[in-house]
């Protein structure tokens, strides 16, 4: 039995240590927001804020997300009214919309470490995949959003 | 239901089933009515729906799979309806015939960049009836003529004596009145919506996560699998061990299927896992030695010999003209999709019936796929279709659907099978390789002779067989046989390389290729003619005022013949997909060895823009699925087997190495083309068009990282 925090909430659930936060999340907790698109850390769909901090979870074991903070897409806001959330909607960000919780997460963090990020901070934090090459607009959004978390 | 009605015209009420609100079905001519009626009576499609709470539900028989068809759709038909945005809803219509695209041969098909062009003017009819009806009942009420009253967002008015009804008020009378036939549409410049609707309908859900992907069904009882398949193409399961597998803590339940061994278990991670300690011996089959290399030898054999070389196109007697002969081989890597969202289906196969949850683009397969899976008739199975984290072509197969209810039907429990990203890179319906031989003869500066031959694996021949005709694969030839260039003297030939490597439709299919070869190519006769790049397509563009417009106003935009900053070059391309133009002409440096595409400037004509925004997405999201491709986009083969993993060694584009991307969009009346696909196959070349530039290599082979190294 693992305990874990889970936008505020804990839970206990009956897994292996090893089994990856974005998993546990998915499967024994339903929440899908958080979706899965490599499980090797490459593309950032997985990403979930661990004490504040993006994290890709598909290789996180879930005994090292224990005592911990977790939050996901679902815990930013329930009426889309994160200033993430409203500059993704004003630049018209998503298309299939799969990457995006994910670039959403990674965004947020960004913008809680650095108020106003340049081209190029936005460019190191955001590396993401999105296969439907939504990047000029994220970055649009990113610089939008800027100042007002 | 309504059969006469039926007779009289093109759509017909729906009653009963929805109650007290109006329900207009549209009947394509082609399309066949259901099958439980007999062909007697017409069990209707239902397009539109009006609910009493003002609801107004579209249903899409299109795939939304991020090019915005589930706000163009609506768009279009709440427009000439005079509806409101805000009280537009959108449903996924189930795998049936009757919702069949005619334009597509009565298939389910979301693909081609077909899906506004063919939806154009039957929602927009749909609409004008249903409005008209509504118009009749108001003026019913109120008696009235209907001439005098107006409608503006879902509300009739008759301005005269001050009354007002919302459309939802009055659906219940509207579904009593007959249908009108023949209703005048409106003319472009009464437009409310079309041209202006920009923001997409689905944002919400995809900023908060509650969108329903296929990843995300859920359905009670559900067990979660994960399938290991022969790594060799054509491979099959000789035997197999799943000692190791059934001691993953998790996994219940391991089963073989037609194409591998399954591993259920409780959650997913259990079963990638079980997967994983499987022991399965392959019988390798026929492709074990197969490689890269051997299929490119194969093709330069079959090039040489010309053998199965079959004449897709031919003017005038390129053979005999002489001049300045300039002869060239390019050579295409194979390339996977890599959606988002790996391959995945839930299935729940039972006594009688299968329901299936996928992200797929073509129900009607899927239902077929599903009938195979489950044994039962494809009646018996039920599709519904989930967004889609992305398709470019890949959910135009449904092997996914078939070996999910297969596994359903072995453990008899609902079930989700769920592809890991190395399954998807290495299970694909690959962007086929392929080797062109271009030959052209320039004299007096013009290009008077042309010839191109296409070595490539047809996936029509599969896939859609109706369209090859005598072996020509008009898919394999696309921006060959129909580049926009007037050459006098021209011959395009095709040999269908036939090998074990699936391959299937890859965006804008095989334009994503055969538009490398057309403009790098011409761009290597301007060259040698001593010209510029621009004039030199210009003159050849003569007798096709749009894509010479296009090009124009692409060059214009990005300043080309300008002096560009030290180091970097430009370079152009245009191209002609389904209908629509595009233009493209990118800003490109190279800096040890290190390419770099700093921006790119995109002009498109599709047609008159439905929604602005959303062509200006598309117009980006292609350019940049083109250039991840044109960088480092390759599957190679060895000994049968995909070398590739995951995103670690099929690298695609990063925000790092994204252009800026400028999206210029003719202003046009004329009817919607396509917009999803169009600037995918002319990023490549423009690049290497400026690399040529900055460097005096002519780069024919992709992706650009390797032949650069
Ligand atoms: S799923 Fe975790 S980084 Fe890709
Ligand atoms: S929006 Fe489709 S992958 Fe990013």
């Amino acid at each position: 039995m693992v305990s874990i925090t889970v936008n505020g909430t804990s839970h206990d659930v009956d897994v292996p240590d090893e089994m990856p936060l974005l998993w546990v999340v998915r499967d024994e907790l339903g929440m899908t927001g958080t979706k899965f698109g490599c499980g090797v850390a490459q593309c950032g769909a997985c990403t979930m804020h661990v004490d504040g901090v993006a994290t890709r979870t598909c290789v996180l074991p879930v005994s090292q997300a224990v005592g911990k903070q977790i939050r996901t897409i679902e815990s930013l806001s329930t009426d889309n009214s994160h200033p993430v959330q409203k500059a993704w909607i004003a630049e018209g960000v998503p298309q299939c919309g799969y990457c995006q919780s994910g670039q959403i997460m990674a965004a947020a963090a960004l913008l809680q470490k650095t108020k106003k990020p340049t081209d190029d901070q936005i460019t190191q934090a955001m590396t993401n995949i999105c296969r439907c090459g939504t990047y000029d607009r994220i970055r649009s959004a990113i610089h939008r959003a800027a100042g007002e978390t | 239901m309504d059969a006469p009605a039926l007779s009289r015209g093109t759509f017909i009420r729906l009653t009963g089933a929805l109650g007290a609100g109006l329900g207009l079905a549209l009947s394509f001519p082609g399309c066949a009515p259901s099958s439980q009626s007999g062909g007697k009576e017409f069990s209707p499609n239902a397009w539109v729906r009006i609910a009493p709470d003002d609801t107004v539900t579209v249903v899409l028989n299109k795939s939304e799979m991020g090019q915005g068809v589930a706000t163009g759709l609506p768009t279009i038909l709440a427009d000439e309806l005079d509806a409101s945005m805000n009280h537009v809803r959108t449903e996924f219509a189930p795998a049936d015939p009757k919702y069949g695209d005619p334009g597509l041969g009565g298939d389910m098909i979301t693909g081609g960049s077909t899906s506004i062009p063919d939806s154009w003017l039957p929602l927009r009819h749909a609409g004008a009836t249903a409005r008209a009806m509504l118009v009749a009942a108001a003026a019913k009420q109120w008696g009235v003529d209907p001439a005098t009253c107006t409608t503006r967002e879902g509300v009739v008015y008759h301005q005269p004596s001050n009354r007002s009804a919302s459309y939802g008020s009055l659906a219940a009378t509207a579904a009593t009145l007959p249908v009108p036939a023949n209703v005048p549409l409106k003319t472009p410049d009464k437009f409310t919506l079309i041209g202006k609707q920009s923001r997409r309908l689905d944002l919400t859900g995809k900023v908060n996560g509650t969108t329903i992907y296929g990843i995300d069904v859920k359905v009670p009882g559900m067990v979660y699998a994960a399938i290991a398949r022969s790594p060799v193409f054509g491979g099959r399961v000789k035997s197999f061990d799943a000692t190791k597998a059934k001691a993953v803590p998790g996994v219940t339940d391991v089963v073989q299927v037609s194409n591998g061994v399954a591993v259920v278990a409780k959650n997913t991670w259990a079963a990638f896992q079980g997967k994983n300690a499987l022991q399965i011996v392959w019988d390798e089959g026929p492709n074990a030695k197969v490689s890269t290399a051997s299929l490119f030898a194969d093709a330069e054999r079959l090039a040489k010999t010309h053998q199965g070389e079959r004449i897709a196109a031919s003017r005038g007697n390129p053979d005999s003209i002489s001049g300045t002969v300039v002869q060239a081989v390019y050579r295409g890597p194979f390339l996977a999709h890599a959606t988002m969202e790996p391959m995945n289906a839930t299935a729940d196969v039972r006594a009688g019936s299968c329901e299936v949850w996928a992200p797929n683009q073509v129900q009607l397969r899927a239902r077929a796929a599903a009938a195979i899976g489950s044994g039962l008739p494809p009646e018996s199975c039920t599709i519904h279709t989930t967004y889609l984290g992305g398709g470019f072509g890949r959910r135009l197969e449904a092997d996914y659907v078939q070996e999910a209810a297969e596994v359903s039907k072995a453990i008899k429990s609902p079930v989700k099978v769920m592809w890991t990203r190395e399954d998807d890179i290495q299970h694909d319906f690959y962007r086929p390789m392929s080797l062109n031989v271009v030959r052209g003869v320039l004299s007096g500066g013009d290009v008077t002779a042309l010839t191109h031959q296409v070595v490539q694996k047809s996936w029509y021949r599969d896939w859609w067989p109706q369209l090859v005709k005598n072996g020509i694969d008009p898919g394999a030839m696309e921006e060959v046989t129909d580049a926009p260039y007037a050459i006098p003297n021209f011959r395009a030939t095709y040999i269908d390389h036939d090998h074990g490597i699936t391959a299937g439709s890859w965006r804008a299919p095989n334009a994503n290729w055969n538009c490398f070869v057309t403009e790098s190519f011409v761009d290597e006769l301007a060259h040698t003619a001593g010209k510029d790049p621009l004039a030199f397509r210009l003159a050849l563009l003569k007798h096709n005022p749009r894509a010479a417009n296009l090009l124009t106003l692409a060059a214009q935009k990005a300043g080309w013949g300008r002096k560009q900053q030290a180091g970097v070059a430009q370079g152009l391309a245009v191209t002609f997909w389904n209908g629509s133009y595009g233009a493209i002409v990118a800003d490109v440096s190279m800096q040890d060895k290190m390419l770099k595409v700093h921006r790119v400037v995109a002009a498109v004509d599709c047609g008159t823009a439905v929604n602005p925004d959303i062509v200006v997405q598309q117009a980006q999201s292609a350019t940049n699925f083109g250039l991840s491709a044109a960088l480092t986009g390759k599957i190679t083969i060895k000994n049968g087997r995909v070398e590739q993993n995951n995103f670690y060694d099929y690298t695609v584009l990063h925000m790092a190495d994204a252009p800026s991307i400028e999206v210029h969009v003719v202003p046009s009346t004329a009817a919607p083309t396509g917009i999803g696909e169009v600037c995918t196959p002319p990023i490549a070349p423009a690049v290497g068009n400026a690399i040529f530039v900055l460097t005096g290599k002519r780069v024919r082979q992709l992706p650009f990282n390797d032949a650069l190294a």
